[in-house]
């Protein structure tokens, strides 16, 4: 098995490929629960509009996190390892959301033990508005005979 | 001359709240997430790939917290254990009743595997001196939570920017 992306095929300015998802309150709940966030405002519409002044249920976090990780390993194929995330949340993703999931390549770069790294800001709009940006350092094979799933302690520097 | 009280720059840099999850990292849990998000990474659907690539079945990296999410209910408890309990003993201690999350970075270190049974604990690493934002005045402080498996070997570390703050009364 080799990798399909490599460090050699991502240069700075690049662009991913959008992902466009309809989110339900189904999206909402099995993200929540799949998290084990049992908070009601992620699957009580009632205690979500009353209690926390929202218009409806909400993705959380942790959920959001996995997408993030879905939109980047898409591109990257398993062979991409994610070193580092940093999120900004900036507004609320609710039932009926058309969300949109964009990214492009910031820089890249091999660090001092040789592994390749590629620095990617993804954001999730809604009706082009940002809800959430996030900023994301993955590890991509040099060539097609490197795994960076195969480093461990100091040849690992996230 | 800092303001933060000698309490609580002891605290700095020290590990507090090592505890152990409830439960082994389990794959049901795994393919639950990735289908809550549709991510096909065969990684977490495919052994033959992941022995290939990851040296056997991995967790979606993503997941680190959800393996310390307490039950909603278990035998004999009587409340939910508070998450990241040294933001709100700060929140105590500053007497600071509104607090939010402004940053959050993961950072990924050795993979998570079905079985491990991980632990972690919370580092306190800076707390400011008072702020005014729009919110109210308070402090921001920052949190870092350490997840390791049952080897001791790091997996994962969350850091946590958390302001906490009294909201301006009106006319003041």
């Amino acid at each position: 098995m080799i990798p399909l992306l490599t460090f050699g095929n991502v240069s700075a300015g690049d662009e991913l490929p959008d992902l466009v998802y309809e989110v339900t309150a189904t999206t909402v709940v099995l993200g929540a629960l799949a998290s084990r966030d049992w908070r009601p405002m992620h699957h009580d519409h009632d205690f979500a509009v009353n209690r926390n002044g929202t218009r409806d249920i909400f993705l959380n976090t942790p959920n959001q996190a996995a997408w993030f990780e879905r939109y980047v390993t898409d591109w990257t194929g398993p062979f991409g390892r994610l070193g580092r995330m940093k999120f900004r949340m900036k507004g609320s993703v609710f039932p009926n959301d058309t969300m949109t999931m964009s990214g492009a390549i910031e820089g890249t770069d091999i660090d001092g033990v040789g592994c390749g790294w590629a620095s990617l800001l993804v954001t999730l709009s809604v009706d082009d508005e940002v809800r959430t940006d996030c900023s994301v350092r993955v590890a991509i094979p040099c060539d097609v005979d490197d795994n960076p799933w195969l480093r461990r302690g100091d040849q690992w520097i996230p | 001359m800092s303001s933060v009280p000698a309490t609580v720059i002891a605290l700095i840099d020290q590990l507090q709240y090592e505890e152990a999850g409830e439960f082994p990292v389990e794959r049901g849990y795994i393919w639950t997430s990735c289908a809550s998000v549709e991510n096909g990474n065969p990684l977490f659907w495919d052994d033959e790939v992941a022995q290939a690539i990851t040296g056997g079945p991995i967790a979606s990296p993503t997941m680190l917290s959800v393996w310390f999410r307490p039950h909603n209910w278990s035998p004999g408890r009587d409340e939910q254990p508070l998450p990241l309990r040294v933001h709100f003993d700060l929140k105590e201690v500053f007497d600071l009743p509104e607090a939010v999350m402004t940053d959050n970075t993961i950072v990924f270190h050795d993979p998570v595997r079905p079985g491990d049974l991980l632990v972690t604990r919370q580092i306190l690493r800076s707390v400011s001196e008072p702020k005014t934002t729009k919110l109210g005045t308070g402090r921001f402080w920052v949190i870092d939570v350490e997840y390791l498996n049952q080897d001791g070997q790091l997996v994962g570390v969350e850091s946590y920017t958390g302001f906490g703050y009294r909201r301006e009364e009106a006319g003041e």
